[in-house]
């Protein structure tokens, strides 16, 4: 092999050695992408979160009139017909002195966002079969409770469109510490 | 023992707080051999031990086991239940034994469990965990795939914020040191950090939390800051070497060090990139900390500074006089423990412990201090400092920043009473 030659191999290998260096860099860095890329359109269906401000609802309405026979039927039996909870299960219907304290905390003088009801039913309830109930039973049964709460009326229609905009009575309750460390 | 010697011996020991303490170089083989001596003063008259070779010296031992498991002798070590109520299938939670355990390490059969919906049986060939949300390229991560990638290994506590709450109570109830404090454990966790998985999806500008939710029956979710989640959380998928158990996540949990354990969600399979916290039922209706002018805290996420004696604690019994050794946990979630102090008179008086060397941060700290216990009435109690500072409260300190309802975030000192019969109990001092 020529002097010239060699010299070109050399060079040759030089940049295949940088690349492999670059590469192995990034594997040192732990970018392997092993992940599949999806869509968030593929996910709709699967992600149950809905935001404060509604993002996440999915299409539908419901209102307390035909919320009452779903709660009856998938709630009362724990939650007490009236939403007033019983031993060990938390009650709906939140309860205030005279003089405005809390004496139970729940839905109407605790919880900040309509969005956390919804998310939570969802999600969660009935605890025998959670994620059972219909987009509409649970708008249905969130209106049901909000009216139990005296938030909205019975023919209140609750929809994606006005769900975020229900004002919670103990919104402005809440102090952020997320920032504090 | 003439009183004579026994005068002696006292002599040599150096008490340095109230009631007994003594100098924690006694613990570093300094000065102990008269302490010894004072050991063979048991309360109720011991009969003489019999000597003999034992049965089992002279047969074979049984045979290997695939997977180990406690001496039969050993099996009243158990985690605490508590009565499952039908109504809420599969909530609930078990403590850790801490009066009944050594070191600073939780075996994984005894990890303090909380579950809101049970413990999902998740067959990891079908487990899926979407980073999604505000990112440039949504990503779906089997656990094969996570396996291969760069893992750390890091010894954590983890704490449910409702720990110690039974102490906010305005009556001392008659507990243990697991049923008050089992809510706690530590163990050596070993996973991929979130950083690396979120790189790989790009966070887009504009996203400022994340949003994790597991494959429970309630799916449960909660939300964290992006900026903790850049830091050092992580998926966590081996406990103690070996993979995590189902009752903390299998075959993955997010693993947030210091904080509320909540946040640590199991059977993770979601991590969606917000503008915002999404507000969910565990941080609104649950893990948020009534005030007294009516208003609450959310997202308190560290854990408090706190300790508490493991031995002597509440339903032990001293059955003899003469040195004990006073020995608990500390830690905290703001950083190292960096100082214990013990005291036997209430408080008034304090020595300080002596710290197991490790002293990681975010993990749990092991103290000791040697007591002479004459027979006199005494109150035990602990506190610890942390590297950042923070010095534990007392109860009533603590009390007085919250409404009377509140449970949650309770790290005040435990005093444990001590009878003059050796009894030990839950006490308010």
């Amino acid at each position: 092999m020529s002097m010239h030659k060699r010299s070109r191999v050399i060079k040759r290998s030089l940049a295949v050695l940088l690349l492999c260096m670059l590469n192995a860099g990034i594997a040192a860095q732990g970018t392997l992408r092993l992940g599949q890329p999806v869509s968030e359109a593929d996910l709709e269906d699967w992600d149950l979160i809905v935001m404060p401000d509604g993002t996440g609802l999915p299409e539908g309405a419901g209102n307390a009139l035909l919320g009452r026979g779903v709660y009856e039927q998938q709630c009362a039996s724990c939650h007490g017909l009236s939403g007033q909870g019983m031993a060990g299960v938390p009650a709906l219907v939140g309860e205030n002195n005279a003089a405005g304290e809390p004496l139970v905390r729940a839905v109407g003088n605790y919880w900040p966002s309509a969005s956390t009801l919804f998310d939570y039913v969802r999600r969660a309830m009935p605890p025998t079969a959670p994620k059972s109930l219909s987009s509409q039973q649970v708008y249905q049964v969130v209106a049901y409770v909000l009216f139990l709460n005296d938030i909205i009326s019975e023919e209140f229609e609750l929809t994606h469109n006005n769900l975020s905009t229900i004002e919670m009575p103990n919104r402005d309750g809440f102090v952020d510490h997320s920032q504090v460390q | 023992m003439s009183d004579k010697h026994r005068d002696d011996v006292y002599q040599n020991l150096d008490q340095v707080a109230g009631n007994g303490l003594l100098n924690r170089r006694h613990l570093l083989g300094l000065g102990l051999a008269g302490a010894a001596s004072l050991a063979a003063q048991p309360l109720l008259a011991a009969e003489a031990p019999t000597i003999v070779t034992p049965s089992w010296s002279k047969v074979p031992g049984r045979d290997l086991s695939g997977y180990g498991y406690p001496s039969t002798f050993a099996q009243g070590l158990q985690r605490l239940t508590g009565a499952p109520n039908p109504l809420l299938p599969g909530g609930g939670a078990s403590r850790s034994p801490l009066h009944l355990m050594q070191g600073s390490i939780t075996p994984n059969g005894l990890h303090f469990e909380r579950h809101h919906a049970g413990i999902p049986e998740v067959d990891p060939a079908q487990h899926r965990l979407v980073i999604h949300g505000l990112v440039r390229q949504p990503l779906s991560f089997s656990y094969e795939d996570l396996l291969a990638y760069p893992q750390q290994s890091r010894v954590y506590f983890l704490e449910c914020s409702g720990n110690s709450g039974a102490n906010t109570a305005a009556q001392a109830s008659d507990g243990t040191a697991a049923s008050l404090h089992g809510l706690v454990s530590a163990a050596q966790w070993t996973g991929v950090p979130l950083s690396t998985l979120l790189a790989e999806a790009g966070v887009e500008d504009g996203a400022s939390w994340i949003a994790a939710t597991g494959v429970d029956g309630a799916s449960m979710g909660r939300s964290i800051p992006l900026h903790k989640a850049l830091d050092d959380v992580f998926i966590a998928l081996y406990q103690n070497g070996e993979p995590i158990r189902p009752e903390q996540g299998y075959p993955m949990r997010l693993f947030v060090p210091g904080w509320e354990g909540n946040v640590s969600v199991k059977w993770l399979s979601q991590i969606k990139l917000t503008s915002g916290p999404a507000n969910f039922r565990d941080e609104t209706s649950r893990y948020t900390d009534f005030l007294a002018d009516g208003k609450a805290l959310q997202f308190t996420y560290p854990m408090g500074v706190k300790s508490v004696i493991t031995s002597p604690s509440g339903q032990m019994l001293l059955r003899r006089q003469g040195v004990h050794e006073v020995t608990g946990l500390a830690w905290s979630g703001s950083g190292a423990i960096t100082r214990v102090e013990v005291s036997a008179d209430s408080g008034r008086t304090w020595a300080d412990a002596l710290l197991a060397e490790e002293r990681q941060a975010l993990a749990l700290t092991r103290f000791r201090l040697p007591w002479l216990w004459e027979g006199a009435p005494a109150v035990l109690q602990s506190r610890a400092t942390d590297s950042a500072g923070n010095v534990q409260p007392t109860r009533s300190a603590v009390l007085a920043q919250y409404d009377a309802a509140n449970r949650y975030h309770f790290n005040g000192i435990q005093s444990w009473s001590v009878s003059s019969q050796g009894a030990i109990a839950n006490v308010y001092a």
